[in-house]
């Protein structure tokens, strides 16, 4: 028995491995096409950047199967110190990184540079899993406040120090982690999206909010004038809804003023407000050159290397942030479907697995990585494809880039480690 | 719920998602077109190859019009970013203002040009030594490059009104034909205009791809899509360039027209218009200038066809026309014989005569040119029995003119021509009032002699010369008797166009008189030794200055090769100057060289431009 689980792959989950390995090949053959030139194309010559992730895809590979060879006590043993050491690295970056359009993110050296933000997601995971595996069941519910600091502080550090705004959004998927945990409930996850739904109206329509508001007081007061027992409790309660809307429908049409340039911008252009041109060119053009790459790929697409809004430039970031841009346009509806399709099924793969464990950690480890990878793709794709403002993530495994990749493979592969060992009871 | 049954709404949220997020790619790549419109406009680059235009040669073989190349530097407004503007200006020879002036009218605006992406012409035809200069510093010049393309050259500078010219086209053909793109040339007139279709070939595209920089980054599909320019097709004319050049000489310093055809085929040998212009003028950057400068020549109007445009009263000659038509009524025998007192006597001598032995028969008042002899005649079309009045009469007569290609478009292959004036009855009611006027009143005002309000381009009144000669059809005249690869062309020009006139007695008997006109009559002066000649002179009236000198001829008489007419403006009489100039012509095509040295001296030298010019100016003084 002891033999065979020291064999490497043994008891591990092959389909998170094989969907793994596709998306990180696929991911790398996309990367060369979207760096593509003809003249210039040389996987040997290591200031191309297809040569440089080559380098990160063998890295993450060997670094997988180094996980996997780690027995999984050493994940739980080891959750806080790797999240306070990250946690202190974030801290370290934020004073000493090379500063990058005005955010300090990044460790340089030499030709390579880091990102301990992208490690601060498995760290944050591994710690909240930690913490909340620790506790007792009833008293689960009263840990909020400790769960919510565990992702604060990362957030705060990297929004406010570093001034990575969309890495930060990320901590938020998390929140999923609390809902199935039972720390959040499922009415309080609905005011939220009600809420985030009417910003966007506050924002949307700025204008004529005074006639929303009092449209939504109209409706009010008709439904307690409808009920047959009209209680206080209800006349109250209908009184708050209004207020509460209309107040974050007035707050954020003038918070959206006093934010960052590129954020309101972004926000303005993606709800097709009206803009002037300068800000229409700047903060519209990404959007509109990404639909254009992606939209002219048709059904079937343009064929390997055979894009040409992403070959010749027209989108910008196409490497990273828009990369999924030369998926639409080379494999058109039927790539982007399949890239959809496989990210998917990791997902729900992750929360079936997570959900089959004996140890809390494991399944609260499981379900952080599921929603993190759920919030990059949706945001990602989303605002590729415009449904979403620009929000500079990455795609797990396709943007160019060895911190993510990495960061990702090591957020993944622990949780095979730890699913391989799920007969044990982890703490 | 516990929270173990959550992981079914999570797991029912990710699938949500991820479905609407397949049905959002469903629209943006399946449903929806405009991002596909955009890729291709932004991705591709059509590049226009453009093909040569024909070559046009004369009857002979010789070259006439042909290509050169030329650059066109093309400008994109968007990616002028650190472009050397002043150095550009430097070599372009212009001012900053006027570079800037050129941009806003290619892009609209300033603002505009900073987001305009397409290509402008920003200076047209450079000639291969400005180009040079340009290449060496072309790397500064960002938005800048140079196209090629062929404009005309004329190795043998004759028929600049013939051969018209080529020039950018216009906004409003470009909005309404597909085949024109900005920027492309098109025959403005003449040959080049009535033969655009054949002489401007295909255009070619080839479909690049382009970068966001709009760097070229090579052929799309290796150039499966892209087709190649085809040349346009050569033309074969029907001048003969030598006698063009002669006549051309000939009139210089004259205004006028001379028209001259080929009796047998309808093809035009020379059509002359004077003043001309070098044909070369407006090929090349200066077209607009030299174009400027020859608007400005408001007495000669150089740019004025008027061999096809201006209609002439034509005189005498037109007597031949009422003898034709009179002799096929029959109210005309040669032997006829009218009374000249130095006028038309029922008039009291109006129209008025010059002095020639009296009474004259037909071939006598064709020698002589009776005026009162054809007053005569053309009273007696109208006043024929055989119509109910003489507004029938009229309406006959003036269908025999038609049917000589008069008063009506002729149909010959050039544009804008002019299809003259034989005055309506309605326009006669007008002026006398309903039935207020009668035949003598119309002899009387000269139609029998080719005044009154007849108008006549030179190449109807050598039409009507070549009617004669053909006696009874004409083919239309026309100036381009082969099209590369069309063998059919030709045929084109094959048909008879019978006239009304259809006696060829009439005919001849008015060939007879014309040969007299050589032999003994006004024309004696000009005739040929050794050739039979036919002719008629002509002294115009008209309403602008001295008479216009008209002589129309065609010869030999018994197998006509050449019929010409030849006007020059306020000459005086026909036998003056247009009977040597037509007369001279005809012997250098017949011949083929020109032994009457001294008319031709005193043909080249005549200037009756300055010779008007002068004499207003010696007018002042006299009035002081």
């Amino acid at each position: 028995m002891r033999e065979k689980s020291e064999r490497l792959f043994y008891n591990v989950d092959w389909l998170l491995i094989v969907i793994f390995l596709l998306l990180v090949i696929m991911g790398w053959f996309n990367i060369y096409s979207a760096v593509y030139d003809e003249q210039k194309s040389d996987i040997f010559n290591f200031s191309r950047l297809e040569s440089k992730q080559l380098i990160f895809v063998i890295v993450s590979i060997v670094l997988a199967f180094s996980i996997l060879v780690i027995d999984a006590s050493f994940f739980t043993a080891t959750a806080f110190f790797f999240y306070a050491g990250i946690i202190l690295l974030n801290l370290i970056v934020a004073f000493a990184g090379t500063d990058i359009r005005g955010s300090r993110s990044w460790f340089k050296m030499g030709g390579f540079s880091l990102q301990p933000a992208e490690f601060a997601k498995w760290a944050t995971a591994l710690a909240l899993a930690k913490f909340l595996s620790g506790l007792n069941r009833p008293t689960v519910k009263n840990s909020l406040p400790i769960a919510l600091a565990i992702i604060a502080v990362p957030v705060f550090i990297i929004i406010l120090l570093q001034r990575e705004t969309g890495v930060a959004l990320v901590f938020s998927a998390l929140v999923m982690v609390l809902y199935r945990e039972g720390l959040v409930a499922g009415w309080i996850l609905l005011i939220g999206l009600i809420s985030v739904l009417a910003m966007v109206v506050g924002i949307k329509y700025h204008e004529v909010i005074w006639i929303i508001a009092g449209i939504a007081a109209a409706i009010a007061i008709i439904r307690i004038l409808l009920l047959r027992k009209k209680t206080f409790l209800q006349i109250l309660f209908s009184f708050i809804a209004v207020v509460y809307l209309s107040g974050i429908m007035f707050v954020s049409a003038k918070v959206i003023e006093k934010m960052p340039e590129h954020q309101t911008g972004r926000i303005k252009v993606w709800l097709g407000l009206e803009v002037d041109r300068a800000t229409e060119d700047r903060f519209g053009y990404n959007t509109k050159q990404s639909l254009i790459a992606i939209g002219s790929g048709g059904f079937a697409g343009k064929g390997y290397l055979d894009g040409t809004q992403t070959k010749f430039r027209f989108v910008p970031e196409q490497e990273t942030d828009f990369i999924f841009c030369t998926v639409g346009e080379e494999w058109g509806f039927i790539g982007s479907t399949i890239v959809v399709l496989l990210y998917t099924m990791l997902i729900v793969r992750l929360i079936l697995r997570s959900e089959r464990q004996r140890s809390d950690f494991t399944r609260i480890y499981g379900y952080a990585v599921a929603s993190i990878f759920l919030f990059h793709l949706l945001v990602n794709v989303g605002m590729t494809i415009g449904i979403l403002p620009v929000i500079g993530i990455p795609l797990p495994f396709f943007s160019y880039g060895g911190s993510s990749l990495i960061s990702f493979t090591i957020l993944l592969f622990i949780f095979v480690k730890l699913d391989s060992q799920r007969l044990l009871i982890l703490r | 719920m516990t929270p173990q049954d959550r992981k079914y709404i999570v797991i029912a949220f990710v699938v949500l998602a991820a479905l609407l997020y397949t049905a959002r790619l469903f629209y943006v790549q399946v449903v929806e077109d405009k991002y596909k419109l955009s890729a291709s406009n932004q991705a591709f680059y059509y590049r226009t190859d453009y093909p040569p235009r024909g070559a046009i040669y004369d009857r002979n073989g010789k070259l006439l019009v042909s290509n050169q190349v030329a650059y066109d530097l093309m400008v994109v407004p968007r990616e002028m970013d650190g472009c050397d503007t002043i150095g550009l200006c430097k070599i372009l020879n212009l001012t900053m203002d006027e570079f800037k002036s050129r941009l806003v009218r290619l892009s609209g605006g300033l603002e505009e040009a900073e987001r305009d992406y397409r290509s402008h012409i920003f200076e047209t035809q450079m000639l291969p030594e400005l180009n040079a200069r340009l290449q060496e510093k072309m790397y500064k010049f960002n938005g800048f490059y140079v196209q090629s393309r062929t404009i005309r050259t004329y190795d043998f500078p004759v028929a600049a009104h013939l051969l018209g010219y080529v020039g950018e086209v216009n906004q409003a053909l470009v909005d309404t034909t597909p085949y024109y793109k900005s920027g492309d040339y098109i025959g403005k007139s003449g040959i080049e205009r009535g033969y655009e279709e054949f002489l401007r070939g295909t255009k070619g595209v080839q479909i690049l791809m382009r970068d966001v920089h709009n760097n070229i980054k090579g052929s799309y599909m290796d150039g499966k899509y892209d087709t190649a320019a085809i040349k346009g097709k050569d033309l074969v004319c029907t001048l003969d360039a030598e006698l063009q050049l002669y006549g051309e000489q000939l009139m210089q310093n004259k205004i006028g027209g001379i028209c001259a055809i080929e009796p047998q085929t309808g093809e035009i040998l020379a059509l002359i218009t004077s003043p001309t212009y070098d044909p070369n003028l407006f090929v090349g950057r200066d077209f607009s200038k030299n174009y400027a400068q020859l608007l400005k020549d408001t007495i000669g109007r150089p740019l004025f066809n008027r061999a096809l445009m201006s209609s002439y009263p034509p005189g005498s000659t037109f007597k031949l026309m009422n003898a034709l038509v009179g002799l096929q009524e029959g109210v005309l025998t040669p032997a006829t014989r009218y009374p000249c007192a130095g006028g038309f006597p029922p008039l009291g001598g109006k129209p008025k005569c010059h002095a020639h032995p009296s009474p004259t028969d037909l071939y006598g008042s064709i020698a002589t040119s009776c005026n009162s002899y054809y007053s005569y005649v053309f009273k007696s079309i109208l006043d024929n029995r055989k119509y109910d009045s003489h507004r029938d009469a009229y309406a006959a007569w003036r269908e025999y003119v038609n049917s000589f290609g008069v008063g009506v478009n002729i149909g010959t292959d050039l544009p804008f021509e002019k299809k003259g004036n034989v005055p309506s009855i309605e326009y006669y009611d007008k002026v006398f009032g309903k039935n207020r006027w009668y035949p003598i009143t119309l002899a009387g005002a000269g139609l029998g002699i080719g005044q009154a309000e007849l108008g006549v381009t030179p190449v109807q009144m050598c039409n009507i010369i070549c009617c004669i000669a053909n006696r009874g059809y004409y083919h239309t005249p026309h100036c381009i008797k082969e099209i590369e690869g069309d063998s059919t062309f030709v045929q084109k020009w094959s048909v008879k166009h019978y006239t009304k006139v259809t006696k060829t007695s009439a005919y001849d008997d008015v060939i007879e008189g014309m040969f007299r006109v050589m032999t003994g009559g006004t024309g004696r002066s000009v005739q040929i030794p050794g050739i039979e000649m036919c002719g008629k002179t002509g002294t115009a009236q008209n309403p602008h200055g001295d008479d216009h000198s008209v002589f129309v001829l065609f010869a030999p008489k018994n197998d006509p090769k050449i019929a010409i007419a030849v006007l020059v403006e306020n000459a005086g009489f026909g036998a003056t100057y247009a009977a040597p100039i037509a007369s001279l012509m005809t012997e250098l095509y017949l011949t083929g060289k020109v032994e009457r040295k001294d008319m031709e001296t005193r043909m080249l030298e005549t200037d009756l431009i300055h010779k008007n010019a002068g004499a207003k100016q010696n007018l002042k003084p006299q009035h002081q």
